[in-house]
């Protein structure tokens, strides 16, 4: 049985204008030790769905559907409960690595805090093992960093004191929320290759939520693409790159700026996009999201809600488009002009 | 060249310092008003050049002199010596006003914060339900049901400063709750109150301490005010609302009797409000870049 099995998830957040539907028919599933990448553009529900897991959600946020983690569904559980799941058996790397420590509390304050909650430690246990995982996640001399602020960190540094919180009492599932995007490049592949190593050694779950297709290839077994709050296409990671299978895929891959790419062909470097912007989560179009911004849609794309398909000859990877043999012409064509 | 280091070392040292008091002057002249009066408050308690009470009617009215500094009342009595024996009466109101209002206030505040929705919706109404009335007029209402005298007159104030407080701090609150480390911390697992006692308390209290020198200020004005009226601190006790109603009999033929109280508020109420506004260049650096 899988880990952490999401069922039918509905994130609607009520606003000004209606009910805006953040995520919607969100099902995966992840095994014990197993990385899921979560990419999409901004606004298309990677980080409701994180939220969503912990329980987290914005006030005006309301949920259906089923979490459940460990035969036990989330969804069902009242806030102390939760409490008790957030950071013990689920935890989350953020974003912003300079503003989610808090500017009074030391770096050893903010470990130790999560084991004391949740482990009953003592506070020379506690501070051991902050020790620990703090020189684990490559803090040098960390017994001295205990008493330091935030503020005399590097940017870098303090990610790893939020990955070693995050691990402090050894989580299932681990949500890094672009972890990241905030860090110059030179720390990003030390970070990824941190985390990396850490899910092995734990053999905890990790949920990689990014826009950056290459931090998604190098660290995660499986892929969900998502798109206007719902998951277009999901796969391993291997078979996903190696077929594109919906048209929104092939658009998101084909953005990534490549050096050299334009002049190749001779053309100028013009960076490749995706024409339109992304649905009004208000006012969805009523069949398939995309339809408005592919290149290979039709009438019956825009009033038709499309099917799952199978994709490739590997199990689990599936597609929802409603035209699955144009989607894959398209990307043949593709890969013959590149 | 060596042997004249030190001597320069120090003079850099009185330089630095004398430049640090001019850019914090609101800060060093507001402690230095507030330190006079709690210094007079608490040497009143062991010493005053006369009693502040004993009547001395052969000696009433007297000008300022060697013998009674700032002269003497319409009974005999040594202004000095009631001044600082008032400033008792002005701390004491204060302190217990503030304390009042930062108690209740800010644990209100910090409540609806945290809880948001109806709770908020409530805390905030009542607050500014109790806004509707000015401070003074709220006292004298709170006084007139609970009686003249001392005790009610601070709980008068200190009622009137619940809402100032509780407003104050949830509106710091809501800002810091909408930090990312606050949604770090519940991603730890900590709950509600674990968050706004350990994550937004800490942050929001250079907020409060300037709001409370402010409040102190007014504190000790609504006292005044309350006592100049009579419903305030009863005599035989000292007050300087009540030396200001006394003198106000005399105030054509002997100003001086109105003018010495009256500088003692006026200068409480500056240096207090100097202070508060120094804490906050000191403590809110971001406030005074600009400038």
């Amino acid at each position: 049985m899988a880990l952490l099995e999401v069922k039918n998830l509905d994130v609607t957040l009520a606003t000004n204008r209606g009910p805006a539907r953040a995520v919607r028919n969100l099902s995966f599933e992840l095994d014990r030790g197993q990385t899921l990448g979560i990419v999409g553009e901004s606004g298309c529900g990677k980080s409701m769905t994180a939220l969503a897991l912990l329980g987290l959600l914005p006030e005006n946020g309301t949920t259906s559907g089923n979490i459940i983690l460990d035969g036990q569904d989330l969804l069902t559980l009242d806030e102390d409960a939760m409490c008790d799941v957030r950071g013990n058996r689920i935890s989350m790397i953020f974003q912003e690595p300079m503003t989610s420590l808090n500017p009074l509390h030391t770096i050893g304050r903010q470990v130790t805090e999560p084991m004391l909650i949740h482990q009953g430690l003592g506070l020379d246990d506690a501070r051991a093992e902050a020790v620990r995982l703090l020189e684990r996640v490559g803090i040098a001399s960390a017994a001295q960093r205990l008493d330091s602020y935030p503020h005399q960190l590097s940017g870098g540094q303090r990610q790893r004191v939020m990955i070693a919180m995050a691990l402090s009492c050894k989580p299932d599932v681990l949500i890094a929320d672009e972890p990241t995007t905030a860090l110059d490049v030179t720390i990003q592949g030390q970070i990824l290759d941190l985390i990396a190593d850490l899910v092995d050694e734990t053999g905890m779950s990790l949920i990689l939520i990014s826009h950056d297709l290459g931090v998604i290839a190098e660290t995660v077994d499986r892929v969900l693409v998502m798109y206007g709050g719902a998951g277009v296409e999901t796969g391993p990671t291997a078979s996903l790159f190696e077929h594109l299978a919906h048209p929104y895929t092939q658009g998101l891959f084909a953005a990534v700026p490549r050096l050299g790419s334009g002049a190749r062909r001779g053309e100028g470097a013009r960076l490749s996009t995706i024409p339109g912007l992304v649905p009004d989560l208000v006012d969805l179009p009523g069949g398939c999201t995309f339809a408005e911004r592919c290149s290979i849609s039709d009438g019956a794309c825009a009033g038709t809600v499309p099917d799952v398909h199978a994709v490739g000859d590997e199990a689990g990877h599936d597609v929802a488009c409603l035209k699955p043999a144009e989607a894959k012409a398209l990307f043949a064509g593709k890969e013959g002009t590149a | 060249m060596s042997d004249r280091a030190p001597e320069q070392v120090s003079e850099n040292r009185v330089l630095a310092a004398f430049s640090l008091m001019l850019r914090y002057r609101n800060f060093v002249i507001g402690a230095g008003l507030t330190g006079l009066v709690i210094v007079s408050a608490f040497l009143s308690t062991v010493w005053t050049p006369h009693s502040a009470v004993k009547l001395d009617i052969r000696n009433r009215t007297q000008l300022p002199s060697w013998e009674n500094w700032l002269g003497t009342d319409h009974l005999g009595r040594d202004i000095l010596s009631m001044i600082m024996v008032g400033a008792q009466n002005s701390l004491i109101v204060g302190i217990v006003a503030v304390s009042i209002g930062v108690i209740i206030g800010v644990g209100l505040g910090l409540w609806a914060a945290s809880q948001r929705g109806w709770v908020e919706e409530l805390v905030m109404r009542f607050s500014d339900f109790t806004f509707a009335f000015p401070a003074v007029l709220s006292a004298i209402m709170i006084t007139a049901i609970l009686g003249p005298g001392a005790v009610n007159s601070i709980l008068a104030i200190g009622i009137f400063n619940i809402p100032v407080f509780a407003r104050i701090a949830r509106g710091a609150a809501n800002a810091i709750w909408t930090r990312e480390f606050i949604m770090a911390a519940r991603a730890a697992g900590k709950g509600n109150f674990r968050i706004t006692v350990e994550h937004v308390l800490p942050n929001i209290t250079s907020v409060i301490v300037v709001q409370a020198t402010i409040s102190f200020a007014v504190a000790i004005l609504a006292e005044a005010a309350l006592s100049y009226l009579g419903i305030g601190t009863q005599p035989p006790e000292p007050s300087w609302g009540r030396m200001l109603n006394d003198a106000q009999t005399y105030i054509t033929m002997k100003p001086y009797l109105a003018i010495f109280p009256g500088m003692a508020i006026f200068l409480a109420v500056l240096g207090l409000n100097m202070l508060g506004d120094g804490l906050r260049d000191i403590l809110d650096p971001r406030l005074t870049r600009g400038r």
